[in-house]
């Protein structure tokens, strides 16, 4: 896939990591303001979308990155559904239970398990997100040769 | 609370999501992960058959207690009906995933079948143990999404017009389903099952309660393929991979569709006359132009797909005249009866249809077509599937002593008790019809003479497909004890007893 | 009560099309205008007048907010609506690689 002209890359270059670090941001507040894991995993799967537009990439190394965003997201999963389990083991037999203490509303360590939830479920968004991204360029690639 | 029911949705997904990973670096660990998650599954699942009977067990997620009596959690209901429907899910899909173990080796990437197989399945389980609507959807588009892409697994011309169509109507009917949930809890502010009972039985606007109903009926009705919805259901049974078929028609259609129409229409809206009658005739017409449908085709996996719809409209037909009844008010033990029938060929249905689509494969997978023209004299080189597709066939023809005469039996014993004769004569016609497409079926594919099938190479196929086959046609005779009634009071009857009653389901969950 | 007939409108509209149109990418689009029509259906019952955004402000707990149980609901939908759609695509995309059309009366190798 070839990349786009200059001008898209220099703006890439200057907004992409912008756009991660608000996703970020999103994710990890998600227990305190509106959006979340779901919200703020698109908004990383779209930066890294806008980069791999703006600049291309070899084929091979297209489906090298979908393998192992992958097992990133099969990854977050599983971690998800452990820390879910986990509330299952420890003490009242609770599947999702938050068994972690809560702090104090407002903080941003603070809702016992939520922030934790939050962080894998953002991180397998974006990850899922980019894959069908991924897989759909690589289709592309491998009809048009 | 029964710490047993969320391991019945967190064992598959763990497992499609650690066959992501295992399965690019340890080969063949797919096969043997999935197969080792569906048994513990199935030793589960009987274990609650065997300690629910008449108990009902809820689990509430997360811990939420309700307040005033009004529950804010995410429930999870484990009853006699919800049990019986574990063990089939469960049971079936053991047996098709230790059959795709050599049925897929046709096909490249298994690690994603076998991930997309146990999302189904959880999917699926989640659906029947959820107690509460918008879970019942999110587990729903699960199981769907998952078999939308089995069915396009071959990713040949066939299958993706199939899944196409399939996902068109699959979708239509989501939207469907979502607009009812949207209008149920408009008016009531709740989703869970039993609350909405309760909120519904204080008093209720008449036409927007039977557009509501309406709506849920067509959409899970699309989702059952019940006759005027089915158009996509032998496009997509047929091109789907063997045991996704038998997974798709032995307990897909079952577990989003009928079980879902059987519970809301039973446990959550109040049951009235115009509704069962309605639902008597989308039954009948089901059973009646299934049949006609199927006996005009010559693609074997395409018959056994109008045949599910058939086989599906007595199930729906036995299941509306006991709602008939019970909104009567009279007749209570024929009603029981009837609805007893109903979920009775339904396991049957499971059973029978499962194993010759398990067939179906294995001839496809010898001789590499599924024309009935083109094949025959199949009994000498291939003696097991020979054996058991007979066994099949003649169960779903309803022939003795085989499980499928038990349960047409009972239907038409209820129809009879309830004065419903002509659907009573229909029943028996259908299923004589029934006989003819199976006995075509067999004389075709397996007695016939033909020439083209002389060919040595033509042998009995690999050990996991046969073992499958010849466990599910144990089943398959063994179901027939169903038929007597100490074992139905133990199995059936507590399943029987939690749909007819209309305030137990409700009171019992809010009342915890 | 203008917004909700709007937003049945609007899931006709998608309906139309899904049954008229003949290309495949057009079918999609119009099951996507359901599926918004859906999700806009959702926060409209969602929504109390006069309501605010439902974070509690321990201060002055008694506020009106708006119900946020169909705002989580519509998130719900929403992932689910970007697995469907994603997959249709997909499918899509295939079929047009198989038969080199997006028209749908030339796809028609399932029938009876």
């Amino acid at each position: 896939m070839k990349g786009m002209t200059l001008i898209v890359k220099k703006t890439t270059q200057l907004i992409g990591g912008m756009i991660f670090m608000y996703g970020i941001y999103v994710v990890a507040h998600g227990h305190l303001t509106p959006g979340g894991g779901f919200a703020g995993g698109v908004i990383i799967a779209g930066s890294f979308i806008l980069i791999t537009l703006a600049y291309g990439d070899d084929f091979l190394k297209l489906v090298g990155e979908k393998a192992g965003t992958t097992m990133v997201e099969s990854f977050a999963t599983i971690m998800v559904i452990l820390i879910a389990t986990s509330g299952f083991l420890f003490g009242t037999r609770i599947f999702f239970n938050n068994f972690l203490p809560k702090g104090v509303v407002g903080h941003l360590v603070s809702a016992g398990v939520l922030p934790l939830y939050n962080i894998f479920v953002g991180t397998e968004v974006a990850a899922s997100i980019f894959i069908i991204f991924l897989s759909l360029i690589i289709f592309k690639e491998e009809s048009s040769k | 609370m029964n710490p047993l029911i969320p391991l019945f949705v967190v064992t598959p997904l763990v497992g499609a999501f650690l066959i992501m990973i295992t399965g690019r670096f340890i080969k063949e660990s797919d096969k043997y992960l999935t197969s080792f998650v569906l048994l513990f599954l199935v030793f589960i699942s009987f274990y609650s058959l065997l300690t629910t009977g008449e108990n009902l067990s809820v689990y509430k997620v997360g811990g939420w207690e309700p307040i005033n009596k009004v529950p804010i959690g995410i429930y999870m209901v484990m009853d006699g009906f919800t049990s019986i429907f574990v063990c089939i899910i469960n049971l079936i899909g053991f047996l098709s995933a230790f059959y795709s173990s050599s049925y897929i080796k046709r096909y490249t990437a298994g690690n994603y079948f076998y991930a997309l197989f146990c999302l189904m399945i959880a999917g699926m389980n989640g659906v029947v143990l959820s107690g509460d609507l918008f879970n019942i959807f999110v587990f729903l588009e699960i199981s769907v999404i998952s078999s939308y892409a089995l069915v396009a697994f071959g990713v040949e011309k066939n299958e993706l017009e199939a899944s196409f169509k399939y996902q068109v109507l699959g979708g239509l009917a989501s939207f469907l389903i979502l607009f009812g949930i949207g209008f149920i809890y408009w008016k009531t502010k709740t989703l869970n099952i039993a609350d909405i009972k309760e909120v519904f039985n204080a008093g209720y606007d008449k036409s927007y309660y039977l557009f509501v109903q309406i709506l849920i009926l067509s959409g899970f009705g699309l989702k059952a393929a019940i006759i005027p919805f089915h158009a996509w259901l032998p496009d997509a049974h047929s091109s789907a991979p063997s045991p996704i078929s038998a997974m798709l028609s032995g307990v897909l259609i079952k577990a989003v569709g009928i079980y879902v129409i059987i519970r809301l229409f039973f446990n959550m809206f109040a049951v009235s006359e115009g509704m069962a009658i309605l639902i008597t005739t989308l039954g009948t017409l089901s059973m009646v132009i299934g049949v006609f449908l199927a006996i005009g085709q010559w693609d074997i996996k395409r018959l056994l797909a109008y045949h599910s719809i058939s086989q599906m409209g007595y199930v729906v037909l036995s299941v509306g005249i006991g709602m008939t009844l019970v909104s009567r008010g009279a007749n209570q033990e024929v009603a029981s009866l009837a609805i007893a029938g109903g979920i009775f060929h339904l396991i049957n249905h499971a059973a029978f249809k499962g194993l010759l689509f398990l067939n179906a494969g294995a001839i496809e997978y010898t001789i590499g077509t599924r024309d009935l023209k083109e094949m025959g004299g199949l009994a000498k080189s291939m003696p097991v599937t020979s054996a058991t597709s007979f066994i099949a066939s003649m169960s779903i023809s309803g022939i003795p002593p085989f499980n499928g005469f038990f349960s047409k039996l009972i239907i038409i014993i209820a129809a009879i008790m309830a004065k419903f004769y002509l659907l009573a004569a229909l029943a028996v016609i259908v299923s004589i019809i029934t006989l003819a497409s199976f006995l075509k079926f067999q004389r075709y594919a397996f007695y016939s003479k033909s020439d083209v099938m002389k060919n040595p190479q033509i042998k009995e196929v690999p050990f996991p497909m046969v073992f499958s086959m010849v466990i599910l046609s144990i089943i398959c005779v063994l179901l027939s004890l169903l038929a007597i009634p100490d074992i139905r009071d133990a199995i059936l009857t507590p399943a029987v007893n939690i749909l007819t009653d209309p305030i137990k389901y409700s009171s019992i969950i809010i009342g915890q | 009560m203008i917004a909700y007939i709007m937003c049945f409108i609007l899931f006709l509209v998608g309906l139309y099309g899904v049954i008229t149109r003949r290309n495949l990418v057009k079918i999609a689009v119009s099951l996507s205008i359901m599926e918004i029509s859906t999700f806009l259906f959702f926060a409209l019952i969602g929504y109390i007048d006069g309501g605010i955004a439902p974070i509690v402000d321990p201060a002055d707990p008694a506020k009106t907010y708006v119900d946020p149980l169909p705002q989580a609901l519509i998130l719900t939908a929403i992932v689910i609506g970007l697995a469907t759609t994603a997959m249709l695509m997909a499918v899509i995309i295939r079929l047009y690689r198989k038969y080199g059309t997006f028209d749908i009366r030339e796809i028609k190798k399932l029938r009876g």
